[in-house]
């Protein structure tokens, strides 16, 4: 199956309306899709948030990102997929990253786009600093995260 | 000569984006590491922490990757995004 990927890394925010029609345009084969869209919020780890700083390695963030699709190209059937992560300064509540699948069904859309954030938050490239009023900091990774990754070991396909 | 390049907070704790270093290749990035060290040895420190990760042409490795001459080599801490 011939999947249709669209990646983008960018400093500009983005509409999940125009994400979700491109999804759907000329699409008659597909019975599923699922986004995910992740959010700057005003608390993390203990502290108060203020805004956000996000830096990426640029030459390797979007070969991180392809490679990751391709894996969930292999084990689901995708017809389209569509991944967009900011960079740069953020707010509270702005758009930091949008995970879109779609499929024949369901299940493939819904492990799919879990998949592909789970991975992502482990193996691309980008760093978040945070602002708060106490001062600056950098993010720390949390275990949750790279635990998050050992479920997809189980053979989980559904194709 | 080999480009090293370095983000996020490791840039910062050795105030260093980019450094090339002089080594004979094939070598590994453990061996790139110790270039490192000998030549900025306060870098030690940040260099040998267990969550340091490292890529070769935009491509994550372990430390026994083979690095060959004009590899581009990035160090980093452990990803936050998403």
């Amino acid at each position: 199956m011939t999947t249709s990927i669209s990646i983008k890394v960018q400093t500009d925010d983005f509409d999940v309306a125009q994400e979700y029609a491109a999804l759907r345009e000329d699409n008659t084969q597909d019975g599923a899709i699922v986004f995910f869209a992740g959010l700057v919020r005003d608390m993390n780890q203990g502290k108060n948030v203020t805004g956000l700083f996000l830096e990426h390695y640029p030459a390797m963030t979007e070969k991180a990102l392809a490679n990751i699709v391709d894996q969930a190209c292999e084990r689901w059937p995708l017809s389209r997929v569509r991944v967009i992560h900011r960079v740069g300064q953020l707010h509270i509540s702005d758009q930091i990253v949008f995970v879109a699948v779609s499929s024949c069904h369901r299940e493939a859309a819904f492990d799919a786009c879990h998949f592909i954030m789970d991975f992502l938050k482990n193996q691309a490239p980008f760093w978040k600093k945070e602002t708060t009023q106490q001062g600056d900091h950098w993010v720390k990774a949390l275990a949750k995260d790279e635990a998050s990754l050992k479920k997809w070991n189980a053979p989980h396909d559904r194709k | 000569m080999i480009n090293v390049l370095f983000f996020a907070q490791l840039k910062e704790l050795l105030n260093c984006a980019s450094v090339q270093v002089e080594q004979n290749t094939p070598c590994s990035v453990s061996q790139i590491k110790q270039a490192l060290i000998a030549k900025y040895p306060a870098w030690q420190v940040h260099l040998d922490q267990d969550n340091i990760l490292c890529a070769v042409n935009q491509t994550m490795v372990d430390l026994e990757h083979e690095i060959k001459d004009g590899d581009e080599v990035a160090f980093f801490p452990p990803v936050t995004g998403g």
